[in-house]
């Protein structure tokens, strides 16, 4: 925890007017940064040799409708020697979802977001060759947003009074 | 899997040797859920077998997209080959598939020589896109 707390404050000191919120309250902690700061802190956490941290666990799309940047990206990164893990969480508009790739400084990354691309629709710019990797190619939304159903857009058999609407 | 086991032999009504490859096949078993994404890779593999050919959909999933009524299942794999038998159940019982399969071979037997050659069949083939 001690650690965890350095940690904290040093990306405090180098990044400060660009981190939103530092929460603790849960088994890592967990940073909310700004958009554009985003591809700097991680290249900082795993460049810096204090930092350490190495391992991009993984990277995922997440969508809040009513919140004033609904579309983000959370990254959980592990720090393999001291075992410590941070979580970055990062927002963008809906009408613009544009983040910088991190597949340069990791290349899990690549297929992770590409996932997000094909589920949120968030694009990541210089990413080498972002398309949709589970869906079908001619899919032309993005399912996971809550926008969407869940059901399949072309039945059409289905009887209303057991759906429960 | 049971199905070809000891217990309940699916040997004795005929079907022992699996075939390598669709081209030498008279049925194709589909089971499972199939996605959208493999719905084309359904469609080659029915192409690839040679006339006469059945297909037996086993399973909720294959018949109708069973429970899984989602944005990437395929509701049925009737959406893409023509299916003769379906088999229902979630998973269905050797007894099932078993049943299913004495179906195709009673189609089998009574089928006229000429079906594969009508213009009905000819135009069903035409509206799977085959």
């Amino acid at each position: 925890m001690e650690s965890a707390k350095t940690i904290i404050e040093t990306l405090h000191a180098k990044f400060a007017p660009g981190i939103l919120k530092v929460d603790h309250s849960s088994d890592m902690p967990v940073v909310t940064v700004e958009s554009s700061i985003i591809h700097d802190l991680i290249r900082f956490l795993k460049e810096e040799p204090a930092m350490g941290f190495s391992f991009l666990t993984t990277l995922c799309g997440i969508h809040y409708p009513d919140d004033p940047l609904p579309l983000g990206v959370v990254y959980h990164f592990h720090n393999l020697e001291k075992n410590l893990r941070i979580r970055i969480r990062t927002f963008v508009p809906s009408e613009d979802p544009q983040l910088p790739t991190v597949t340069d400084l990791f290349s899990a990354a690549n297929w992770m977001e590409r996932e997000a691309y094909d589920f949120y629709g968030i694009v990541f710019t210089g990413h080498p060759n972002l398309k949709r990797i589970l869906n079908v190619e001619y899919l032309d939304y993005f399912p996971m947003r809550k926008e969407y159903p869940l059901e399949d857009p072309t039945r059409e058999d289905k009887d209303d009074r057991y759906f429960g609407r | 899997m049971a199905t070809m086991g000891a217990h309940y032999d699916l040997a004795r009504f005929g079907s022992e040797r699996l075939s390598f490859s669709p081209r030498q096949a008279d049925l194709l078993m589909v089971m499972g859920t199939i996605a959208k994404k493999m719905a084309p890779v359904v469609q080659q593999v029915y192409i690839q077998m040679a006339e006469p050919r059945w297909v037996l959909a086993v399973g909720a999933c294959a018949s109708s997209g069973g429970i899984f009524d989602t944005y990437s299942v395929l509701q049925g794999i009737d959406r893409v080959v023509p299916v003769d038998v379906y088999v229902p159940g979630c998973p269905p019982r050797p007894e099932q598939i078993i049943d299913g399969f004495m179906k195709i071979q009673e189609l089998v037997g009574n089928e006229s020589i000429r079906r594969r050659n009508s213009p009905e069949y000819r135009q069903l083939l035409k509206d799977y896109g085959i």
